[in-house]
């Protein structure tokens, strides 16, 4: 069975050093690996094709990776369907396959508890106002959770207080955003919202309207990626000098992370850091024979998390290229490893005389 | 140009409107392909694309000659009229050989080119542009048109209304989505669905080769398979071996095959991540299948013990391979049906293979050639012979 992560909680999520976090680390995963393998049966044949045997693992990178897109392939569950408590879908653009990622009770109260004892070391441990940058529709279907709407759920069992500032159609809903800087200017908030969503329709609606915010103690969260806005030549630099200009704002704190890893998310410190806690670990992998890389060399990110119980998600190889830039050593003083995104891989001109194969790469 | 709503542009000829049908290996066509085939050899530019001088090698003089041959019986034929062709967007030359067929059939030509901006594209155009333009084949001009423009728009539709033989190449969801479009009441189809290849080899066969040999059959492989990806229908998904005693000879065989692709296939990150998803997507749906045997990640190979049904199914791109051991290829008995196209073998007699085929009167392969010869188009293909379902008989003895 599963050992709880209960004693974890009385740790600092980002107070261990590389190695005791490693033992406690590879106890975990292999434990869940063991576990994926008797409850999840698609799970257990690929171990076995791919020649897992669990005494030739040494360390927490030997746990065999998983390929993220099969999530988009099958149903895949290490435990009984009477048992699943919500599906969490990835917000896949129209026509393409989503991600379905299914949740018992136990694994979705980790995701949460972990979300948010990782957010209290970036915003301290008091509840906060959150002015959420999205419509309420973002969370209206609860069975079906994208990962738009999961992450906003979360946040909003801690806020104070959620406002959103968008309406159903996505239009800025003045009202509320005015009602939410007069109530809290000065004091510190949270501002949520995916990059390309605050970008198009906060700042540049602000702009349109000539509207300035005072909002300097808030924190603006971001995640969802920067390939939009970097198609759009806008830069982390910019974005954050835009911000600053009309709203004031002087704290930012982007995150990566995925549906498919929920809860274990990665914050960006002060120094610009993106920041692993005890709870994953990243490792960066050579396409030419998934040896691992040294720090500082870029690769493909392969993710491992203690979290995931109800599906087997515990690592993963992804398709994010990234690199990581030290670990142990952050000047924020965070321990652990942290690191920077470059992006998806590129994709490849698929050669070939069918078409439909292209269409789906 | 960027094609939107109902533009269209014309690569090489213009709108084909009055024309007379020739008949199949008419001496103009002969001549046009030789010149055609000539010009290419000559063209420095086209010296960097293999695929280019493929199509000049099938145009040249003595191949056309000796196709005619064989083709030639005591019937009277014509062209049937137009052929509409719908190419693959995936394959740079495919659209030309596709034309050639069209014309040695005796035939006028509308040929939709892949929307992709492939240098061969251009290149062939160009060429095909220049001896177009002599006065000599004034005749063929005007049977010619290649075509680029937006899938939504309504040409498809216009010259399906105007064909008497639409040629659909691109796998069964294109086909499935240009024949909700309709052709006139007698004209015809030819269309090239999603097949099924593999491969048969011999391992006594093989260690019998001195090691420039093995690097030649290896190099034909990697010609079947990574140079269009292994995502043609004709590349070999799964590999036989007739066994030998010494069970050496696949391994000298997947050495030589693993050396050469490091050094030459052009293998991005992302298809590292796409075979290792696609070895893992099918343990996951064909838990039958073998352990995954790989040095990196240029060549994947998996066992298979016992063959299945919906082997057909199991499917690998960029260097995944499946392998089984037979003593005779009579064993797939149970499994071939109408979605296996190529086999492609070394070390045994085409003839007995086909024998094996028709004599079980098996369901499919249609296609049994040399390894290295997996991509080569000819006339007859995908179980059709081309000139004659594109042309019309007109009297017989």
């Amino acid at each position: 069975m599963l050992e709880d992560l209960k004693s974890w909680f009385s740790i600092n999520p980002y107070s261990l050093k590389a190695k005791e976090k490693e033992e406690l680390l590879k106890a975990r995963l292999l434990s869940l690996t063991e576990h994926h393998r008797k409850k999840c049966s698609e799970y257990a044949n690929f171990l076995r094709l791919i020649d897992f045997d669990n005494k030739k693992i040494s360390t927490a990178a030997d746990i065999p990776f998983f390929p993220v897109r099969l999530f988009k392939e099958y149903e895949l569950l290490s435990m009984d369907r009477s048992e699943v408590f919500k599906v969490m879908t990835s917000s896949g653009t129209t026509g393409q396959k989503v991600s379905k990622i299914f949740l018992d009770k136990a694994t979705a109260m980790l995701q949460q508890q972990v979300m948010l004892r990782l957010l209290s070391s970036f915003l301290g441990s008091k509840r906060l106002p959150m002015l959420v940058i999205d419509s309420p529709q973002v969370i209206k279907d609860r069975k079906l959770f994208s990962a738009r709407g999961a992450t906003v759920i979360g946040l909003s069992f801690t806020a104070r207080e959620t406002i959103y500032a968008l309406n159903d159609d996505m239009s800025l809903n003045m009202d509320n955003v005015n009602y939410f800087c007069e109530k809290y200017t000065g004091q510190r908030s949270l501002i949520f919202g995916f990059t390309f969503i605050v970008w198009q329709h906060l700042y540049k609606e602000l702009l349109k309207r000539n509207i300035k915010l005072n909002l300097p103690e808030a924190f603006l969260m971001t995640g969802g990626g920067w390939k939009k806005l970097t198609s759009e030549s806008v830069t982390r630099q910019v974005f954050k000098s835009k911000f600053n200009e009309t709203c004031g704002i002087r704290h930012f704190l982007d995150h990566y992370g995925m549906v498919e890893q929920t809860g274990c998310s990665y914050f960006e410190c002060g120094h610009g850091h993106l920041h692993v806690s005890i709870y994953s670990d990243m490792f960066i992998r050579d396409y030419k024979n998934f040896s691992l890389k040294k720090n500082g060399e870029a690769g493909i990110i392969q993710l491992v998390s203690a979290l995931p119980q109800s599906y087997p998600g515990h690592s993963l190889l992804t398709e994010d290229e990234g690199i990581i830039l030290g670990e142990d050593d952050c000047p924020c003083g965070r321990k652990g490893k942290y690191f920077e995104i470059l992006g998806r891989l590129k994709s490849a001109e698929l050669r070939g005389c069918s078409d439909t194969y292209a269409t789906k790469f | 140009m960027i094609l939107m709503g109902n533009d269209i542009e014309y690569l090489v000829g213009g709108e084909v409107e009055k024309f007379s049908p020739l008949v199949p290996y008419s001496d103009l066509v002969c001549d046009f392909l030789s010149d055609l085939s000539s010009e290419i050899f000559k063209d420095e530019r086209c010296k960097a694309f293999p695929d280019i001088i493929s199509v000049a090698f099938f145009a040249r003089q003595g191949n056309i000659r000796r196709l005619k041959k064989s083709f030639l019986d005591d019937k009277f034929r014509l062209g049937k009229g137009l052929a509409f062709h719908i190419t693959p967007s995936n394959i740079p030359v495919q659209f030309i050989f596709s034309y050639f067929f069209g014309l040695l059939a005796g035939n006028a030509n509308v040929v939709r080119v892949p929307s992709k901006n492939f240098p061969q594209i251009n290149l062939l155009c160009d060429i095909t542009n220049k001896i177009l333009s002599r006065s000599a084949y004034r005749e063929l001009y005007n049977m010619t048109a290649f075509v680029r423009y937006d899938r939504a728009s309504d040409w498809t539709k216009f010259f399906s209304a105007k064909c008497q033989v639409r040629l659909i190449w691109g796998g069964d969801a294109t086909i499935e989505s240009i024949r909700k479009i309709p052709i006139p009441p007698r004209s015809t189809e030819l269309v090239f669905a999603d097949r099924y290849s593999l491969a048969l080899f011999d391992e006594a066969a093989l260690e019998n080769l001195n090691e420039r040999d093995i690097v030649k059959v290896a190099q034909n492989f990697y010609n079947d398979t990574y140079l269009a990806d292994q995502n043609a229908c004709s590349s070999p998904q799964l590999i036989l071996w007739r066994k030998s005693a010494t069970a050496k000879g696949r391994k000298i065989f997947w050495e030589a095959v693993e050396k050469l692709a490091g050094e030459r296939y052009d293998f991005p990150p992302i298809k590292a991540t796409g075979k290792y998803t696609d070895f893992c997507k099918n343990a996951i749906k064909f838990p039958k299948t073998g352990t995954l045997t790989k040095n990196n990640n240029v060549l994947y190979r998996a066992d298979i013990s016992e063959l299945f049904e919906g082997l057909e199914d199991l499917r690998g791109k960029f260097g995944l391979f499946y392998e089984h051991d037979v003593d005779s290829l009579e064993e797939l008995k149970d499994f071939v049906n109408e979605k296996y196209q190529t086999l492609t073998y070394f070390g045994f007699s085409p003839l007995e293979l086909a024998e094996i085929v028709v004599n079980n009167r098996w369901r499919g392969i249609d296609r049994i050639i040399p390894v290295g010869k997996a991509l080569d188009v000819g006339v007859i293909w995908d179980g059709y012979d081309l000139i004659g379902q594109m042309s019309r008989i007109v009297y017989h003895e």
